[in-house]
């Protein structure tokens, strides 16, 4: 009998911090399992962001730099201007990239670096205890939006792969969901494909994974699949924004 | 037969490996771990295909999948 | 042998940086330090470098945060607004102790202000400037010459003692042009085991700034006090000119401090025994020299571009031991050598008692 599928070894052997049944621990292992598939961890670099995955440096058997809040895109463009032959990804929540790292990520994509983003969207600050995010859904209610979001007082929702799709410089952009074994599998090979097209030197790239959050969404790990699945998907469809092959 | 294994230290109890495994093969047990969590056990070795989807789905990246074939686990 | 050019200040900032190893700048555009990015954008290219110009200062920052965890001298200047955007980078710098050289060409504030000379982002570049118990070391060059030594010592320093470095002028020096030389200077680059860099081979390496159980932030504060310590017991740095027999003591620095020395000249004519403290490194403030120095003086006279900033210390040093008298121009203006002059003249008389 053999072990066929076990930790990765780009995991470093700690456990998360991430509350039970959160999402971010199934992109973090499809994220390693791409850098031991690709034989690229000695490597590459990652970023981590200000969220809940700030200790992402703490969870990655790669060299790790931690970025101040949004500024992922901005650390990891120095990064890689430095080590253009290294692999550079950044891991960024909605909050941080969505909201205070605006800039940052429209700039990085039309400049066409040539870095992978990971983006975990769950639609809410989780890290700071479950307020309005740039991608909350207009209805839903956080900590900052009691009511409900609503159009008057907090406008829409930012789709981020629609708004990047038409920056020249992207070379692959996929949303992808995490709530059912198919759609991971379908996100591990968005995620792959992502760090292969970086290999290749094609450009920027980002996959956005729909994520949950169930401590500040108040459900349990198997409810807010559910509401991952019926309630964000109508809204954040998954699918290939920009391939240029 | 193939099998899985949960690492105690690692499982939170979030119960999706049990909600995703086809067979069914795996359930709570009434051990928990010394964060206080009660941790997922197969409780069916017959049943378990090794699969490998449990250890895809598991946010804590406990579980480990054996198997006799080569045969990756779909990736 | 000498090899003199004629060279801006803001140019030769950017040679400095060539000569000292560096090749990576980030930067977003604010006068008065434009001919800085403008040549580096042209000679970066040519010794295999990196100019980039970002979208802000604060991904700028990031970007030299980036660049200095992967290793690399990095660069990146901008002016007092800008540096005011950078400020949280900054700190991230400090409590990740990455090496960077940050140039401040100042203008005259608060708010957007204007592109004239002004010293008033001293509070700003020596008492930390972003948040949290950390300190840049500080250089203030009053000279073309001097920019160039500041440049490549701050990288050096940067290097030695893993903290940001800053340089810190004004854009009448950046603007300013000199003879200046480049000699022969080799940069000492150092190994930098810890930089992010591929973990081809060894351990992955992790950069951060967070602590999270407060135990370990004391402890990585205390570290950081350590260092500052040190810096501040070895890296003082001062010229005294003039002060051999002086009984008044002008205190300044920068491009502040040469309108200072001309005052100076005019008044030693006139027989006045008036010497000159200039600042070099701001901060580590060089209070050992100072404290010196005050003991053989009557009187010390600080002169800045400013409300009145550094004056708090040279004030801590003094310790109520001489009089201080100051004199500021503020929001661009600066002060004419003859207005230094005849305030000198005006202390003169009154320690040697010709007024009343
Ligand atoms: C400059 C700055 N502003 C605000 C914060 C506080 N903060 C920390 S995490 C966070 C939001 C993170 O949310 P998101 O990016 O969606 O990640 P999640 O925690 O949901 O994974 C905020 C606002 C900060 N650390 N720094
Ligand atoms: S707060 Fe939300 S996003 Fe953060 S770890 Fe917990 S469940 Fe995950």
């Amino acid at each position: 009998m053999k072990v066929v599928y076990e930790r990765p070894e780009s995991l470093l052997d700690v456990p998360f911090t991430y509350c039970p049944g959160c999402t971010h621990g199934i992109i973090h292992r499809m994220v390693a399992d791409t850098l031991d598939d690709l034989g690229i961890r000695e490597r590459t670099i990652g970023v981590s962001p200000v969220g809940c995955s700030v200790f992402a440096y703490e969870f990655f058997n790669c060299d790790m730099v931690a970025a101040a809040h949004g500024r992922a895109p901005a650390v990891a463009t120095g990064i890689k201007r430095v080590h253009p032959d290294k692999i550079v990804f950044t891991y960024q929540g909605d909050g941080d990239l969505a909201a205070i790292g605006t800039a940052e990520i429209i700039h990085a994509a039309a400049r066409g670096e040539n870095i992978t983003v990971i983006f975990a969207n769950n639609v809410i600050y989780g890290m700071t205890g479950g307020q309005m995010a740039p991608t909350t859904l207009i209805g839903q209610k956080t900590d900052t939006t009691p009511y409900g979001r609503s159009v008057e007082a907090n406008g829409h929702p930012i789709r981020v792969c629609e708004l990047l799709s038409s920056l020249d410089g992207v070379a692959y952009l996929e949303r992808v969901s995490t709530h059912d074994p198919k759609h991971v599998l379908k996100a591990q090979k968005a995620i792959k494909k992502a760090f292969q097209y970086q290999v290749d030197g094609k450009g920027f790239t980002l996959i956005e994974l729909l994520s949950t959050c169930p401590s500040n969404w108040g459900m349990n790990p198997l409810d807010s699949l559910k509401w991952l699945e019926e309630s964000m998907l109508p809204y954040y469809k998954p699918g290939v924004y920009k391939d240029i092959g | 037969m193939p099998f899985i294994k949960v690492r105690d230290d690692l499982c939170k109890g979030c119960k999706l490996c049990i909600t995703f495994c086809p067979k069914q093969v795996i359930r709570m047990s009434d051990r928990l771990n010394p964060k206080g969590y009660y941790v997922a056990e197969l409780f069916d070795k017959e049943g378990c295909t090794g699969c490998g989807i449990c250890a895809r789905m598991c946010p804590d990246v406990a579980i480990s999948v054996y198997r006799e074939d080569k045969k990756e686990v779909p990736a | 042998m000498s090899n003199k050019v004629l060279m801006k200040g803001n140019e030769a900032i950017g040679e400095a940086a060539i000569t000292a190893g560096c090749r990576h700048f980030f930067g977003y555009p604010i006068t008065p330090q434009s001919e800085l990015p403008a040549y580096l954008s042209k000679h970066m290219p040519k010794v295999g470098g990196v100019f980039l110009q970002a979208e802000s200062e604060v991904a700028a920052i990031n970007m030299v945060y980036g660049a200095a965890a992967a290793g690399a001298r990095v660069l990146t200047s901008s002016s007092s607004p800008g540096i005011s955007l950078k400020q949280e980078g900054i700190s991230y710098l400090a409590s990740s102790e990455l090496p960077a050289v940050i140039c401040n060409v100042m203008r005259a504030g608060p708010g957007l202000g204007t592109i004239q000379p002004a010293q008033a982002d001293y509070f700003q570049a020596v008492k930390g400037g972003g948040h949290g118990d950390y300190h840049n070391i500080v250089l203030a060059p009053e000279s073309v010459q001097e920019i160039i030594d500041h440049v490549r010592l701050g990288f050096d320093l940067s290097d030695k003692y893993l903290n940001p470095a800053m340089i810190l002028l004004d854009g009448a020096l950046g603007q300013m042009m000199e003879p200046v030389d480049f000699g022969d200077y080799k940069p000492e680059l150092q190994e930098k085991p810890w930089a992010a860099t591929g973990c081809k081979g060894r351990k992955m390496n992790a950069i951060t700034s967070i602590h999270i159980d407060p135990r370990d932030m004391e402890a990585h504060n205390i570290k950081l006090q350590e260092k500052y310590s040190k810096i501040r017991e070895s890296e003082q740095k001062c010229e005294e000119w003039m002060l051999e027999d002086a009984e008044i003591m002008v205190v300044a620095y920068g491009l502040c401090a040469r309108i200072c020395k001309s005052a100076i000249r005019v008044c030693r004519e006139k027989g006045i025994k008036v010497g000159l403290f200039r600042l070099i490194s701001l901060w580590p403030f060089p209070e050992k020299k100072l404290d010196k120095a005050i003991d053989k003086v009557k009187e010390v006279f600080v002169v800045e571009l400013s409300a009145g900033q550094m004056i708090e210390d040279v004030k801590l040093v003094d310790n109520g031991r001489k009089p201080i008298t100051f004199h500021g121009r503020m929001g661009g203006m600066t002060p004419s050598v003859e207005d230094i002059s005849d305030r000198i003249e005006l202390i003169h008389d009154r320690i040697t008692q010709k007024v009343g």
